[in-house]
């Protein structure tokens, strides 16, 4: 293939484009004074990681809210998916399209435009300024992609396996646990990370439901970069970052599958179940 | 399909419909109700269809939604085109594909808040892209630098969504070319297809699909985003997002509705919106 002459010029461009916002926030994160005009701090220091770090503060408690509501998401919505992706994956059945198209609308839907019209049965059932109250509404969002990550997965189910173990004398349960979940395991890793990352990264379903008495960490950063102490909001940026990016680490290669750096012009049989999906939920995350 | 089998698909389904239906369906309709005057829970209210023509009359929303369309189909057409642009570079370079790869995704999973904030850092007046023009003599003061942050256009807004857009919609066309975009460039290159012809009937019909999925998820997102505006735009004009939030916490309750009826908008324009941007990629898809 042909090699452009601006090219280098044009990769390095653009890794500078990606990578220099992130750069800044790191940067920020250990500066004490960088006054105007200077490209580069006057002074270096700790403060804003020992504020961030500090157990004291409202950030290890937000942590832990914003990781135990993450993690119970992840886990409910992908035991829905885990069901409904198998109606969808394996199964035709009338009104399969419109279940499908209905899994689709909270993609598209805002989520300020839901929660604010289910606010006020939230009120009345004592759900808002709940942490349960706001695992509920961020179901919203990660359920239809935990389904269309696992519907995909399933479709490549061979279920002779689970007739097999069947046959064998195994009950339900057991296939489940022996046979469906461990053929299903790639797919349901990505699902996992990813309705993890789509509660942790939300923003204004927990402002709406939580009403600020649940301090996920999204909002705990909000009201810093509103509190004007730059270095604490970058530091704090940071901390809300590093899961994610251990998330893209592990999931990288499931994303572009194995075959993304080679150019042997094969289809790639490699490609994981759902990346399409994945991907999706990364675009909205 | 038998009634067994029925059965089972229905329990399967169940506590994915609960969710659909139970919670989102339910946010959605409650949202349409309230913004017609019902209001659950208490005596007296009656149907009416004052919060839509109190919008109707009101400046302040006109601006919002030429702001929000705006933005939202410039991030989208920005990102689908330079993400295509970025995945043929990265896929046509041959040393550090995979190194380059890995860069793209590294903007992926970090909020749009953490984004917010470091381009409020980049492009504000004393930021760093200022500093930069200052150094080399192009502003004398912060104020010398054009205003992108808290601004009429919103071009710190755009900014951000550009920066985590671009890689995604990049990452998403990059699966797709490497399906084997290239045996069938060179084929069309012995046919004699010009570069044009080999990008427009080769390139794009490949791509468009996956492309075109992908921005959707940004046409979408980007419309009904509340975060980003609340950190790098003003109150007014804001997008639609920030003004439901607005009139939904005002201090005077009669806006209220306003805010449920602001949020009715928002989802039946974005569902436009998504519909139109559909038929419009059906025929870039089209080979011919």
């Amino acid at each position: 293939m042909r090699r452009a002459v601006g090219a280098p010029l044009l990769v390095t461009g653009l890794v500078v484009a990606v990578l220099t916002p992130l750069v800044l926030l790191a940067v920020w994160a250990v500066t004490e004074t960088w006054r105007y005009p200077a490209l580069w701090p006057q002074a270096f220091d700790d403060r804003a990681l020992r504020v961030v770090t500090d157990p004291g503060s409202t950030i290890l408690p937000g942590l832990v809210t914003s990781a135990g509501i993450a993690a119970t998401v992840a886990v409910v919505s992908c035991a829905i998916g885990l069901a409904a992706g198998r109606a969808l994956g394996l199964h035709t059945f009338p009104g399969r399209g419109l279940v499908r198209f209905a899994l689709l609308a909270p993609v598209i839907v805002p989520g300020i435009t839901v929660s604010l019209g289910i606010q006020v049965v939230f009120i009345r059932y004592h759900l808002t300024d709940t942490v349960h109250g706001v695992v509920l509404a961020h179901l919203i969002p990660a359920t239809p992609y935990a389904t269309l990550v696992l519907a995909a997965a399933y479709t490549r189910l061979d279920t002779a396996f689970e007739d097999q173990a069947r046959v064998l004398g195994a009950g339900p349960l057991r296939v489940l646990l022996h046979v469906t979940l461990p053929a299903l395991r790639p797919a349901l890793t990505v699902a996992l990370m990813l309705t993890f990352l789509i509660s942790w990264n939300e923003y204004v379903l927990t402002l709406l439901i939580g009403g600020g008495s649940v301090s996920t960490l999204p909002l705990l950063l909000f009201s810093a970069i509103g509190s004007g102490d730059t270095s604490v909001a970058a530091a704090l940026a940071m901390v809300v970052s590093i899961p994610p990016l251990l998330f893209v680490g592990v999931t990288a290669r499931a994303l572009t599958g194995p075959g993304a750096g080679r150019n042997d012009g094969r289809a790639d049989p490699g490609m994981h179940p759902g990346a399409g999906a994945t991907l999706a939920g990364l675009g909205r995350a | 399909m038998n009634r067994r089998a029925g059965l089972r698909v229905a329990v399967l389904l169940a506590p994915a419909l609960l969710v659909v239906v139970g919670l989102f369906g339910a946010g959605l309709g409650l949202g349409l109700l309230q913004s017609l005057g019902y209001q659950p829970y208490l005596e007296g209210w009656s149907w009416t269809t004052a919060a839509y023509t109190g919008l109707i009359d009101d400046r302040a929303v006109r601006a919002s939604l030429v702001l929000t369309l705006r933005t939202s189909v410039l991030a989208t057409a920005g990102a689908a085109i330079l993400g295509l642009a970025v995945a043929m570079l990265v896929h046509s370079s041959r040393r550090g594909r995979r190194l380059l790869t890995a860069v793209l995704q590294v903007g992926l999973p970090v909020p749009h808040l953490v984004g917010a904030l470091s381009m409020s850092l980049m492009l504000s007046q004393s930021g760093l892209l200022s500093r930069l023009t200052y150094a080399i003599g192009l502003t004398t003061s912060p104020s010398d630098f054009p205003a992108l942050t808290e601004d009429r256009f919103g071009w710190a807004m755009l900014a951000e969504y550009l920066w985590k857009e671009t890689p995604f919609v990049a990452v998403v066309a990059l699966t797709a070319l490497a399906r084997g975009v290239a045996p069938l460039q060179d084929v069309a290159a012995t046919l004699g297809a010009s570069p044009w012809q080999r990008f427009r009937y080769v390139v794009l019909p490949l791509v468009t699909p996956a492309v075109g999925a992908a921005s959707v998820v940004v046409l979408a997102f980007t419309f009904g985003s509340y975060e980003v505006p609340a950190v790098l735009g003003r109150p007014y004009p804001a997008p639609l997002s920030v003004v439901a939030y607005q009139r939904f916490t005002d201090t005077d309750l009669t806006v209220r509705p306003q805010a449920f009826a602001l949020g009715v908008v928002l989802a039946v324009a974005v569902t436009a919106l998504v519909a139109v941007y559909l038929r419009l990629l059906d025929r870039l898809g089209a080979t011919r």
